[in-house]
């Protein structure tokens, strides 16, 4: 089953969600809706779901016109982020619910599904709690009951919003993999919604990166990290450094000052650096394209984090191995591994 | 648990409060009704069944209890209608008839109670065109019904809006998107959600009805063992100085409505467990 | 938006028609076709309109069917305006009663934890269930000829039942939860914190009552007062049981609306069922405008 949206455009009164989206999400796939809040992913995924409608464009759900049916004829599994599960009724029940409410014609028989619902709850693996009521169990599990939930309608795709989100961060760690393994077996063309890079990063087989609600880059986990397409990617994804420079007469400036950088193909005016904390080479003064006093230094497991401050007079926060001796007062020089530079 | 101790130790004055509430409220509360059952102890259990199984006493209990519950049923089903209407749409007039709900709690049931029967006597604004239809209503066990209902009517609105109105969107989008129809959705989820609520406002309408008196009366036409209610045959006995009967009716009802509120408390108990700890 | 269409895909006559019907479903999710709430809103409007708009039209237009004229006549009348004194003496005295009986408790249910606490205050929501008429029959049998102090009360020649004390005492029993109802889940939901801040910067108990607890439940104390008032003044079953009904002596104004009645005094007995149904108007606008107060000062879940 695909997925596939063209030109989406929402509003909420005068606030824009929606700022025309296109996505295409291929069969099979588990994508991530990356960005932050008020980034419009919750409402694109909405929309998909038809529990919201745009305001223009297109949804296609397996090349069919999914604006053409309403929530109920879309066969969408949504895990909800506070889950929705019904609380009046146990976890059994609220499996079954999406089997119960089916017309009578295709409904199946009490037996069919019985059998389906232990199904779903050992996928799941929670066939021991079918006789809870949801306010029983922890949050972990009623996310995979919500989760069983949906699936239970035999969806054609599998949408989640933030579902990780209410959960504390060990659980949370245990649920990415979880789901990462399921999708492996059930390979139902899925997309979440998280505003964790390190979830998205990690379950996600494509990542797709809001922000203001426009798509700013999609691509495989290591695209999105190793080569941002904007400099909001490169901010929002990863620990980087930021700073402001000026691109004239092919050269980078910092605070007037010429840098050591390329500045091959780049339009002139005000850009913007980015370079990964550990892309920051240590080296002799004078060894780099800038330098600067150490500050403070502090360890963090195989990394030590120092403060910078570099010639010009900004401050910056460096990751170096252990074995690379910093101390306070010490003026080294910096060299970019890696860096890019964008417009803006 | 220690910030028990703790906090009796900070704040002053628990004993003096806690022993002028006892006090108080055994003075008006405890020892008057203990004193009702005192009273009706001092009768044998035959005197008290010979009371209680008179024709006209078990017809005074039939028609306050039966016409109660038909009230109070009535008030479930309509109160149900006002709330969704309240909670759910938008209309003009919708704050004005949210604060007239509360008008049966707030008018002096004296009031009512005639202006009911002016209502719904034969030459009343209602009364006449029922009449017309071959309905009498006041002085009529129809005319007590109509009491029961209006003063019912504030009870199960005001137990299930709050209710309805903190029923998360959610649960709806998710019956709608695992295939439910907009009846499924409201049969199988939003009234089994609301279902404790609706119990508790249909236990405190019919407790409210069984023992209403203002307003029933003027309307009943108090023809004993037809429109007779158990309240007023209370009162009856008291003026003719019966007091083993009135108090045996008393213990009866009284009884009645303890159960009602030991319900109540389940009912409570019952929808607070469900509420999903976030 | 027709615009945008055009220019991805051409779109079907019947393409266009399926997707206005999916428009038009998507409310569907939360609420129901307009017919059905336009039934529902009618049917609502309509059982609000007969059973509660119509009684409280009929007193005022019955009230006044001879003219102002008559109806401030009734109102003059001796026995009416003895009627209102009692009242407003009787709902003094119950109200003044558990005021003070409702912040005593309110503040050892609410600041304080011990075993049996849902049981005390069902115990204090008792009067709420207990029917008028036995309201009223507790005391006979406790102060009357028969009852359990009757002779002693003889023998000192002291009136309680049928006199002011014994319709006092009925109408705080019929009262006496909702002062303490009020009050008790806004304390407890406002805590201790302050009042410890208080008492650990110096403050005496009572200082710190009256300097921090008190302003914090001025609005929840005005409306419990005000129901409890509106309940006072309005209450006829007890009152009935216990007043003996001695014209211009222990009629309040709603036993004065019976005996009119009964009298087929219409206009006068409207006349005074009027003044009642105006307090209970003025007391509902009175809870609506400190309800708003009370929300304001609380979190949204509260309710």
């Amino acid at each position: 089953m695909t997925i596939e949206v063209r030109n989406l455009v929402k509003s909420f009164g005068s606030f824009k969600a929606l700022d025309g989206v296109d996505l295409k999400v291929d069969s099979g796939e588990l994508v991530a809706l990356l960005g932050p809040s008020g980034s419009g992913k919750t409402t694109l995924l909405r929309i998909v779901a038809g529990l919201d409608w745009p305001d223009s464009g297109e949804v296609f759900i397996n090349g069919e016109d999914a604006l053409a049916q309403g929530a109920r004829e879309r066969h969408v599994g949504f895990v909800f982020q506070h889950y929705a599960l019904f609380r009046h009724m146990t976890v059994f029940e609220n499996v079954a619910f999406g089997l119960r409410v089916q017309p009578r014609a295709v409904r199946k028989d009490e037996a069919a599904i019985r059998i389906r619902v232990k199904e779903l709850l050992d996928l799941v693996q929670l066939d021991w709690l079918a006789d809870r009521y949801p306010s029983q169990l922890s949050g972990g599990q009623r996310q995979r009951i919500a989760l069983a939930r949906a699936l239970a309608i035999e969806p054609r795709i599998l949408l989640l919003d933030e579902p990780f989100g209410a959960l504390d961060a060990k659980v949370r760690k245990e649920l990415r993999k979880w789901l990462r393994s399921l999708h492996h077996e059930i390979h139902v063309t899925s997309i979440f919604v998280t505003h964790d890079q390190e979830e998205a990063l990690e379950v996600a087989n494509r990542v797709v990166v809001m922000d203001k609600g426009r798509i700013e880059q999609i691509g495989s986990p290591d695209d999105v990290y190793e080569s941002p397409a904007s400099a909001f990617v490169h901010g929002f994804i990863g620990e980087s450094i930021e700073l402001p420079v000026q691109v004239e007469g092919g050269a980078v400036r910092l605070d007037g000052r010429p840098l050591a950088l390329a500045a091959d193909g780049l339009a002139p005016g005000a850009s913007k650096l980015f370079v990964r904390r550990h892309d920051m080479l240590v080296g002799p003064p004078g060894s780099g394209a800038f330098e600067g006093a150490v500050r403070h230094v502090r360890n963090f497991g195989p990394v030590q984090r120092a403060e910078v401050t570099l010639s010009g007079g900004k401050t910056i926060e460096i990751d170096a191995p252990r074995d690379k001796e910093l101390r306070v007062g010490d003026t080294i020089g910096l060299e970019p591994r890696r860096y890019r530079i964008f417009a803006g | 648990m220690s910030a028990v101790a703790a906090r009796r130790r900070t704040l002053p004055g628990f004993g003096l409060t806690m022993g002028l509430t006892l006090t108080w409220l055994s003075v008006i509360i405890l020892i008057p009704l203990a004193g009702l059952f005192l009273k009706s102890l001092e009768l044998s259990p035959e005197q008290f069944w010979n009371i209680l199984s008179s024709r006209r006493t078990l017809n005074a209990l039939r028609v306050s209890f039966g016409l109660a519950f038909a009230a109070a049923c009535v008030n479930l089903v309509m109160g149900s209608i006002i709330v969704w209407a309240l909670v759910r749409y938008r209309f003009p007039g919708r704050r004005l008839f949210d604060a007239i709900v509360d008008v049966p709690f707030a008018l002096p049931t004296a009031v009512a109670g005639v202006a009911l029967t002016a209502l719904f006597a034969e030459k009343g604004w209602l009364g006449a065109p029922l009449a017309a239809l071959g309905l009498k209503v006041a002085f009529t066990p129809v005319g007590i019904f109509v009491a029961m209902i209006f003063i019912g009517i504030p009870f199960v609105v005001r137990t299930v809006q709050p209710v309805l109105q903190d029923l998360d969107p959610e649960i709806e989008e998710a019956a709608g998107s695992l295939g439910a129809s907009r009846w499924q959705t409201i049969f199988r989820v939003i009234l089994p959600s609301l279902a404790p609520a609706l119990l508790t406002g249909l236990a405190l309408a019919f407790a409210r009805a069984v023992g209403e008196y203002g307003s029933v009366i003027f309307i009943a036409g108090n023809l004993p063992n037809v429109s007779e209610i158990a309240p007023l045959l209370i009162v009856i006995r008291l003026s003719e100085f019966r007091y083993a009967d009135a108090t045996a009716i008393a213990v009866v009802m009284l009884v009645v409505s303890f159960v009602i509120i030991f319900a109540v408390n389940r009912l409570q108990r019952w929808a607070q467990s469900r509420i999903p700890a976030r | 938006m027709t615009m945008q269409i055009a220019d991805s895909i051409p779109l079907s006559a019947s393409d266009a028609k399926a997707r206005a019907q999916a428009a038009a479903a998507r409310d569907n999710l939360r609420t129901e076709p307009r017919a059905v709430r336009i039934v529902i809103i009618a049917l609502a409007m309509l059982f609000l309109t007969v059973f509660v708009v119509l009684p409280l039209v009929v007193v005022f237009a019955q009230a006044f069917s001879r003219g102002v004229l008559a109806y401030l006549a009734a109102l003059a009348e001796p026995e009416a305006l003895a009627a209102i004194r009692l009242t407003l003496l009787v709902a003094a005295i119950s109200v003044g009663l558990n005021l003070v009986f409702g912040l005593v408790a309110a503040w050892a249910i609410a600041k304080f934890d011990f075993p049996g606490k849902t049981f005390l205050i069902t115990l204090i929501d008792l009067p709420f269930s207990v029917s008028p008429v036995i309201s009223g029959l507790v005391f006979v049998l406790l102060f009357g000829a028969q009852g359990y102090f009757g002779s002693w009360l003889r023998d000192h020649d002291i009136q309680i039942l049928f006199a002011v004390p014994g319709i006092a005492l009925a109408t705080t029993f019929v009262t006496f939860p909702f002062v303490a109802r009020a009050l008790i889940p806004l304390m407890q939901e406002q805590g201790t914190q302050e009042e410890e801040a208080a008492i650990s910067l110096g403050a005496s108990g009572l200082q710190t009552f009256f300097r921090v607890t008190l302003p914090n439940i001025k609005w929840g104390v005005l409306y419990g007062v005000l129901l409890c008032n509106a309940r006072a003044m309005g209450e006829f079953g007890a009152v009935s049981v216990v007043s003996g009904h001695i014209r211009g002596e222990t009629n309040t104004m709603p036993l004065l609306v019976e005996i009119l009645y009964n009298e087929y005094q219409f206009v006068a007995a409207f006349a005074i069922a009027s003044l009642l149904a105006m307090l209970a108007l003025i007391t509902l606008i009175v809870k609506t405008v400190l309800e708003r107060h009370l929300d304001e000062g609380q979190e949204p879940s509260d309710h």
